[in-house]
């Protein structure tokens, strides 16, 4: 399992029987992979499907079924096909479970930004306002720093904000922290990752949970 | 009276500085023969309402590459990079809102509503200029509905009346867009005579549709 894998592996095992889950593009979409045999969810796509399923063999591609990020998907059976406003309306509604979605940079209050990049021409918004306002619960995944090896979790947002609504959980490859009303919350430690590893890549301050976890084995 | 019309005698109906809806997520349930067919006529300065431009030189792309659209509305241009040269180049105005929103506001629109207020974008680059308003303590953004002169939709299947069902995930935009121009003009893949489409399976009923051209028709 490489980084994005495990970070992928941990979100799976936030998902509970029954939830509504939305994927967003990048890591999200791996955490399909991940789900627990023993844990039904149902994806659903903001283009119009409910009951996505597994990618389809390059013989099997059916050209007008895609998902969000426009790849070819398959449905499962139970599922259901809708516009986009009715689809909108399930997000916006509170008829969405969970959303786990990749961020650019997360503030010290768990607010993101993951829509636009400063200095560059802001030409796309897609759904990301929408999950962030509607959906239940919001699970961010994402590495823990840039490529650039910056912190993605600060003190301030320096890129545009998404949304002024605060995310449930946040899992990196180094770390997990709950985000509650007096901000971040570490509460796991990634196998091999010591606390000053984290307290270094961290902009943002962040508490310690009472009991975290240190380096929790997350299998696949 | 029969709806069906050539892509060819469709797109004569649109002028240059046309307002159009087209649907589609991507190229996906986008209705590329009258794209095309507008591609080769000589309208421009257009004003296009559909979630994305196309690829480049694919969809609605041939039209950005060939300076026939004036302004774009919609969720994502990102995933055609000749749209964003055109934009930065001032070629191309863009007006961005959040998929829900946008899909919403043509609702509205063919709804004949005034307007409506969401909770989506509320502290953004994208409420920055609109009207916001406090409802039960919770902060909305007022948005405007989008209608259009034309409507370009993709179908599966018309009855002769003009009856609509469409093809898994190519529904996305269209039913919306169905209801909210002057003009409605559907490209499907079949026709087929009235009564051979369950009233339970259809979409859109045929009050919407003006006119049906056949996929890959002149």
């Amino acid at each position: 399992m490489n980084v994005k894998q495990y970070i992928a592996a941990r979100a799976a095992k936030e998902l509970k029987d029954g939830d509504i889950v939305n994927l967003g593009i990048g890591i999200p979409t791996l955490v399909a992979d991940y789900i627990p045999s023993d844990v039904k969810v149902f994806l659903h796509s903001e283009n119009g499907i409910l009951g996505v399923g597994p990618t389809p063999d390059p013989e099997h591609i059916d050209q007008n079924l895609v998902n969000a990020g426009k790849l070819p998907v398959t449905v499962l059976e139970g599922s259901s096909y809708f516009d986009s406003a009715s689809s909108f309306a399930m997000i916006r509604g509170g008829h969405v479970s969970v959303s786990i979605l990749g961020v650019l940079q997360i503030d010290a209050i768990g607010r993101i930004a993951n829509w636009a990049v400063p200095g560059k021409s802001v030409l796309g918004v897609g759904g990301a306002m929408d999950l962030l306002e509607g959906s239940k619960k919001i699970i961010v995944t994402t590495m823990h720093t840039s490529n650039q090896g910056e912190s993605k979790i600060v003190n301030e947002l320096t890129y545009p904000i998404t949304s002024e609504r605060i995310v449930d959980l946040i899992i990196t490859d180094l770390a997990v922290f709950a985000v509650k009303e007096d901000g971040l919350h570490l509460i796991e430690l990634s196998p091999g990752v010591s606390l000053e590893e984290v307290q270094l890549k961290t902009d943002a301050p962040f508490l310690i949970a009472k009991s975290f976890n240190k380096g929790k084995e997350v299998t696949a | 009276m029969s709806k069906l019309i050539t892509c060819e005698e469709a797109v004569k109906k649109v002028k240059s500085g046309s307002r159009i809806m087209v649907g589609g997520f991507g190229l996906v349930g986008s209705p590329l023969s009258l794209i095309a067919a507008l591609a080769q006529s000589e309208v421009k300065d257009l004003e296009i309402i559909s979630n994305n431009l196309g690829e480049p030189g694919r969809g609605l792309g041939v039209l950005v590459r060939q300076k026939q659209v004036k302004k774009a509305i919609g969720s994502y241009f990102t995933s055609n990079p000749e749209v964003v040269k055109a934009y930065q180049d001032k070629e191309l105005e863009v007006e961005l809102l959040p998929q829900g929103t946008m899909s919403e506001a043509i609702r509205a629109g063919g709804a004949g509503l005034g307007g409506f207020y969401t909770p989506v974008s509320v502290g953004t680059k994208i409420a920055e200029n609109k009207e916001e308003r406090t409802l039960n303590g919770k902060k909305y953004v007022f948005q405007e509905p989008l209608k259009a002169n034309f409507s370009l939709i993709k179908a599966k299947k018309a009855d002769q009346l003009g009856n609509l069902i469409y093809n898994k995930s190519a529904r996305n935009f269209n039913p919306m867009m169905a209801t909210a121009a002057d003009v409605v003009i559907a490209e499907v893949d079949e026709i087929v005579e009235v009564g051979q489409i369950s009233p339970e399976e259809i979409v859109t009923p045929h009050l919407y549709v003006d006119y049906i051209v056949v996929k890959g028709g002149k």
